[in-house]
């Protein structure tokens, strides 16, 4: 039986969620709004929400100084390479931890997962120094592994959960059937974890797409992607509020927008395992 | 094609010791049924022959060589889940045809092989479905189909009817049976249900906490159960034990005799009163309070005049008497 909710409460309940929803959206909605402004306009202390001049010279400035497309590329290979190399590692090792545990996989994994509670500044001079003196410092290919690692573990995490749900009398099945082990991955287990994948995948370039402590200090100009191309807009030449808001627009719109197109993917991925 | 022979097989899982030690020789062609009450090891024992469990010691050989080691794909066996296992992205024709793909069958000869699979097991209509577009007993014939292409040295079941529905579960039965007749390829079926048991079997292997307790056809666990666990579990309704002044009367410290096997008689040895009366038409249950005894089960013929509270006078057929010793092992002769 469903449960009565009164119409009244219906009606608070939806309000309070569109007052969430906008306060978390409205740094968003601000900044896109501001790259429209004048840079006096931007920091006016008596803002106007609509009614400014609207104008598009903060775009221009911006693409006349910075080489927007050359860090947008950097970007897709960064966030895209470190994802496809997380999950290539992620999906034998996620398999191994659901189907065959060991008696130390449920530490294994915490251990894994502990290693996102450290601060990440905490290993910069060593991991720094390893990028140098292997000459990967300012290139992609140590973006790529940097951001791997530092993600790796919230992949292999998710990845064992997605597989933990699925039944291994099919994967027995499939051993019956004749299937090596990486037929079996291949055929059989990934096809059906492909939603939990999916939604890896798409969580793990946001992530790393958005990851910008790594990218701001191991690159300076030749690897060095969006988050870096914002934040030559920070404080070096002062603060040019409404140019930084430009560039902010322009780093966050591609990855807003296949947010906005996978959203469904996400939230089920997200969700699954919890409903079921 | 198709013997398989267990010595001594072994299997404790963390130390707790599953399967005791069982040799069983399984000859090519025969429907083995392992039963047993739930917990008991069929299960564990068929998916050790299978090979998906390790064994913690002792040897099982296919067709005369030692396969203990081998993993599942080397045996040539083909396992029927009760849960189906059905690959659930996969087409009723791919489910069917992948232990095929697996083998490196061409696709004209692996579609050939489907089709016929199909054919036997009436699911051409469905070849383009999905699993989750079938009922239960067409996914179950999806299984079988699995299973029957790759042309196995043996097939195991491992309760492939418990989620079917009563009926259904009947004709699935005797689709299996007659399965078994025409490919005449070994078969080991493990159910917890006796009548499933008792109609398929050629052999019944009956388990009790991981050991055998008896191997034999169903009539002769039926007619010489080696023991009190068999001779309760086989057979329904199940066999009256009694204790008492009236087993020492033949020599034994339980005495055991089958509903079916007493009579009603104007002057029977046993006297008693009817209780709970159940008329099913065809056939008559009755729990009677015989003085001195305990409450019997009779079974008898439909059409018999009898009800609650009703005086009768019963008579056991003396050469149906089961004896049993202390340790509760059937004493020969049985009377
Ligand atoms: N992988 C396992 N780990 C630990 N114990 C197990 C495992 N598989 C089965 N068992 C135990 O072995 C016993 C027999 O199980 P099973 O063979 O499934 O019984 P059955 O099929 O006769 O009902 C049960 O007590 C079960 O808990
Ligand atoms: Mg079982």
């Amino acid at each position: 039986m469903a449960r009565e909710v009164s119409k009244g409460r219906k009606a608070a309940v939806t309000l309070l969620a569109w007052g969430v929803a906008l306060l978390i959206f409205f740094p968003i909605l601000w900044t896109f709004l501001t790259s429209f402004k004048t840079e006096g306009e931007a920091i006016n202390s008596h803002p106007s929400f609509l009614f400014f001049d609207w104008t598009l010279e903060n775009y221009e400035t911006v693409n006349q100084r910075s080489d927007y497309l050359a860090h947008f590329w950097n970007s897709v290979v960064i966030s895209l390479g470190s994802t496809v190399l997380g999950l290539i590692i992620a999906v034998p090792a996620a398999w191994s931890m659901a189907f065959v545990p060991g008696k130390r996989t449920k530490d294994l994994l915490m251990w894994m997962l502990s290693t996102k509670m450290l601060p990440a500044v905490g290993v910069l001079v060593p991991l720094y120094l390893l990028a140098r003196d292997t000459g990967l410092l300012d290139t992609k290919t140590g973006l790529v592994i940097v951001l791997t690692l530092v993600n790796l573990p919230i992949i292999v995490w998710m990845l064992y959960t997605y597989f933990k749900e699925i039944p291994g009398e099919i994967l027995e099945a499939a051993r019956m059937d004749g299937a090596t082990l990486s037929s079996e991955i291949l055929y059989v287990l990934t096809p059906m974890a492909v939603p939990g994948i999916a939604s890896t995948l798409l969580l793990n370039v946001i992530l790393a797409w958005n990851e910008s402590f790594w990218t701001l200090n191991l690159t300076a100009a030749n690897a060095a992607p969006l988050t870096a191309f914002i934040a030559s807009y920070s404080s070096p030449e002062g603060l040019f509020y409404a140019k930084l808001s430009a560039a902010s627009t322009m780093a966050i719109a591609p990855i807003m927008i296949l947010g906005w197109f996978s959203q469904k993917q996400l939230v089920r991925g997200l969700t699954f395992g919890a409903v079921k | 094609m198709g013997e398989i022979v267990l010595s001594e097989v072994r299997k404790s899982f963390g130390g707790v010791s599953i399967i005791q030690g069982i040799d069983l020789v399984i000859p090519e062609g025969e429907f083995v049924v392992f039963v047993g009450p739930s917990g008991c090891g069929k299960s564990t024992l068929l998916r050790l022959i299978a090979g998906l469990e390790d064994t913690s010691s002792g040897t099982i050989s296919i067709d005369g060589k030692d396969a203990t080691k081998l993993p599942p794909a080397k045996r040539g066996l083909a396992m029927v889940f009760q849960s189906y296992a059905l690959y659930p992205h996969m087409s009723v024709r791919k489910n069917i045809a992948f232990p095929l793909r697996m083998a490196g069958v061409s696709a004209e000869e692996q579609e050939r092989k489907v089709q016929a699979a199909a054919k036997v097991l009436n699911l051409t209509p469905y070849l383009d479905r999905k699993p989750s577009q079938l009922s239960g007993g067409q996914r179950q014939r999806v299984a079988i189909g699995r299973a029957i292409v790759r042309e196995p040295a043996a097939f195991l079941f491992d309760e492939p009817l418990s989620n079917l529905d009563a009926a259904l579960r009947v004709s699935m039965r005797q689709e299996i049976s007659e399965l078994h007749h025409t490919l005449r390829t070994t078969m080991i079926y493990v159910t917890h249900d006796q009548v499933e048991a008792m109609t398929m079997a050629d052999r019944i292997v009956v388990l009790n906490a991981g050991r055998i307790e008896q191997v034999g056809s169903p009539l002769e666990l039926y007619r010489s159960p080696a023991n009190l666990f068999v001779a309760g579990f086989i057979g329904s309704p199940k066999m009256n034990l009694i204790e008492g002044a009236e087993a020492q009367k033949h020599g034994a410290h339980t005495l055991g005799i089958r509903p079916e096997h007493i009579d009603l008689a104007e002057d029977g040895p046993w006297k008693g009163t009817v209780g709970l009366c159940e008329h099913l038409g065809s056939d008559t249950f009755l729990k009677v309070e015989v003085e001195g005894v305990g409450q019997i089960n009779i079974r008898v013929g439909g059409d018999v005049p009898l009800r609650h509270g009703t005086r009768v006078s019963l008579a056991p057929q003396a050469d149906k008497l089961h004896r049993f010793d202390t340790a509760g092992k059937a004493l020969v002769p049985a009377v």
